[in-house]
């Protein structure tokens, strides 16, 4: 690398400067403000450890995800975490043992190999919160709750709620005999709607008719909640199981109509987005006036498995990066820095640390320059007035 | 946002079939998009607007949430990575093929191949599939003068009628994938902004139905 192009940084990995940097860490704050007071307890997880224990189940889109290097004292391989929702679940199966429904926040970055979105940053910093413990809408109506009320303590007015349920898509390839390929083939193009791929593949697969009509339909199976009731009729072949994930998103949209206020929902019965862990209801949240996806989160039940013990969990994680982009936020504006003169006085010392402990900026200066308080950005400087200190206008 | 759908189409070998297309529901340019200077064009239909770009920066803008709307070939998007696209209709318009081709006589099977080609990522899959390692030569045109000046052995290209595969002493060889124009989205345009959108889908989807 030659030494012009020395300030050059990786693909996707970006540095926050002071304006954006003030703004993220005041998004951090009241975020884990809100958790710890809606309960949520803060854990600090490694940031690189055992890929083992990183990765859960068969979850290849993670181990994709997932940087490696050779740890030179045991010869294992480690992994730079991508996701912190895993090893919250193992703290929570692991160390805390609880048998009381569990509550955990977390913030720090991540890193994943390659950008999730076309663009995107390869390095998010994720805060999310977790609820363990508790099967059930409660829980779900909770965690929601608390990622629309994260988004509006952060700025954003309008927020779009899309949800979608993991056993619908389950429920109907159950009813049909598709080879593990083909199903997660399938899989895959119905998170694009690709209609004429599905198309295509149903084509090439043996099958009921029922369960053709059923996939093809389930592509389209998206918008208010009046594309609920459609769903029952056409998913039919679904049975039970696929009703029961249907009544759970009609329920959970009951239960969050009161705690909502303006967010929109929107119901997408094909999308299963997230880490293949997920199982259970799934949601995301986007920003309804820029179209800019927020947070997003779901119920994944037998992560603790794993990591032996299996529990209920639903949660739900952000990139705080992504935030600062889509959120309306107004610098507030402070009364500016104020100069203290590079003067050797011990009431001026006194001064300095009382305005400080009252919360106002203050920059000592270093040298007798006259022009140093207006380079430092300060608005207001210390006069001595009568052997007193006081604050002045520039 | 705009408060305009907009709706990005390629310039080049599809764009006679996307405007007529567009004209039979109502959405034509309302400029000549061969005489016009502008790339940001507004429609008959007051909602909608087009963009005219490279066939291949299509699923780009669609996918950067810059178009809500894209109509683009399978070709390119096969070739585009990552998420954050839909894919809804097929279109039916500017079918061919994607194929290898080459000269008659079958290069020596013993060496690694060599195959020129602007469709790396679609190549690489489908000779992996074949179980072949193959080497590959980016080229951006004229793909039918590499094997005849001994740069690859075989080429990978969408065919239409094999004309000028022909004319260079070449053949198709191998069928690979048939290609059409598809109908694409941004996801987050398709949740968003779902009524608007989902109405002008019903609109593309009941004009390939009647053609």
């Amino acid at each position: 690398m030659s030494s012009r192009t020395r300030w050059l940084l990786p693909a996707g990995i970006e540095e926050v400067l002071p304006e954006n940097a003030a703004i993220l860490e005041s998004y951090r704050r009241k975020s884990l403000d809100l958790f710890a007071s809606w309960g949520y307890q803060l854990v600090i997880s490694p940031f690189i450890e055992f890929l083992d224990s990183l990765l859960v189940g068969e979850c290849e889109d993670l181990n994709l995800q997932t940087f490696k290097l050779t740890d030179q004292l045991s010869g294992r391989t480690m992994g730079v975490r991508a996701d912190m929702t895993p090893q919250v679940a193992r703290i929570d199966a692991h160390m805390l043992k609880s048998e009381a429904p569990t509550r955990l926040c977390y913030c720090g970055t991540v890193l994943h190999t390659r950008p999730e979105t076309a663009g995107g940053t390869r390095s998010p910093l994720q805060i999310g919160a977790e609820l363990y413990g508790h099967a059930g809408i409660a829980s779900d109506t909770e965690i929601i709750s608390l990622m629309t009320t994260t988004l509006h303590a952060s700025g954003i007015k309008q927020i779009l709620l899309d949800l979608g349920h993991t056993g619908i898509f389950e429920a109907l390839v159950n009813t049909a005999n598709l080879s593990q390929e083909i199903e997660a083939d399938l899989f895959s193009m119905l998170q694009h709607k690709s209609t004429p791929d599905i198309e295509t593949l149903l084509e090439s697969v043996e099958c009921s008719a029922d369960f053709k009509t059923a996939i093809l339909n389930l592509v389209n199976l998206h918008g208010s909640s009046n594309i609920l009731s459609q769903a029952r009729e056409q998913l039919k072949i679904g049975g039970k199981e696929l009703l029961q994930c249907i009544d759970y998103i009609e329920n959970l949209s009951n239960a969050l109509s009161t705690r909502l206020g303006n967010t929109k929902i929107h119901y997408d019965l094909a999308e299963s987005r997230g880490y293949h862990y997920q199982q259970g209801i799934v949601f995301t949240a986007f920003c309804a006036n820029k179209g800019d996806e927020l947070a997003r989160g779901g119920r994944y039940d037998n992560i603790g498995e794993t990591f032996g013990r299996a529990r209920p969990a639903t949660g739900f994680s952000a990139d705080l990066r992504r935030l600062i982009t889509a959120s309306d936020h107004q610098t507030t504006k402070s009364s500016g820095a104020i100069y203290a003169p590079h003067i050797n006085d011990n009431n001026l010392v006194t001064t300095v640390a009382k305005l400080r402990a009252q919360g106002e900026v203050v920059i000592s200066g270093l040298s007798d320059n006259a022009n140093e308080a207006h380079l430092a950005g300060c608005t207001r400087t210390l006069k001595n007035e009568n052997n007193k200190w006081v604050v002045k206008d520039i | 946002m705009n408060s305009k759908i907009t709706l990005a189409i390629s310039k080049g070998r599809i764009l006679e079939d996307t405007v007529s297309l567009l004209e039979r529901m109502g959405m034509a340019p309302v400029e000549d998009l061969n005489k016009t200077r502008k790339l940001l064009i507004d429609t008959e239909d007051p909602n909608v607007r087009v963009v005219v770009i490279r066939a291949t920066d299509v699923p780009t803008y669609v996918q950067y949430g810059a178009a809500d709307l894209g109509i683009a070939g399978k070709d390119t998007l096969m070739e585009t990575q990552g998420e954050g696209i839909y894919e809804l209709l097929d279109l039916g318009i500017c079918k061919c093929k994607l194929m290898v081709a080459g000269r008659s006589e079958l290069p020596d099977p013993g060496k690694r191949l060599k195959v020129a080609t602007k469709y790396v990522r679609s190549a690489q899959q489908y000779f992996a599939q074949q179980g072949k390692q193959i080497e590959i030569i980016r080229l951006y045109g004229s793909m039918e003068l590499a094997p005849l000046t001994g740069l690859a052995d075989l080429i990978v290209d969408l065919v239409d009628t094999g004309n000028t595969l022909r004319a260079n002493g070449l053949q198709p060889l191998e069928h690979i994938e048939d290609i059409s124009s598809r109908l694409v989205a941004n996801k987050a345009s398709l949740k968003v902004r779902v009524g608007t959108l989902q109405n002008i889908v019903e609109q593309f989807r009941n004009a390939i139905e009647e053609s």
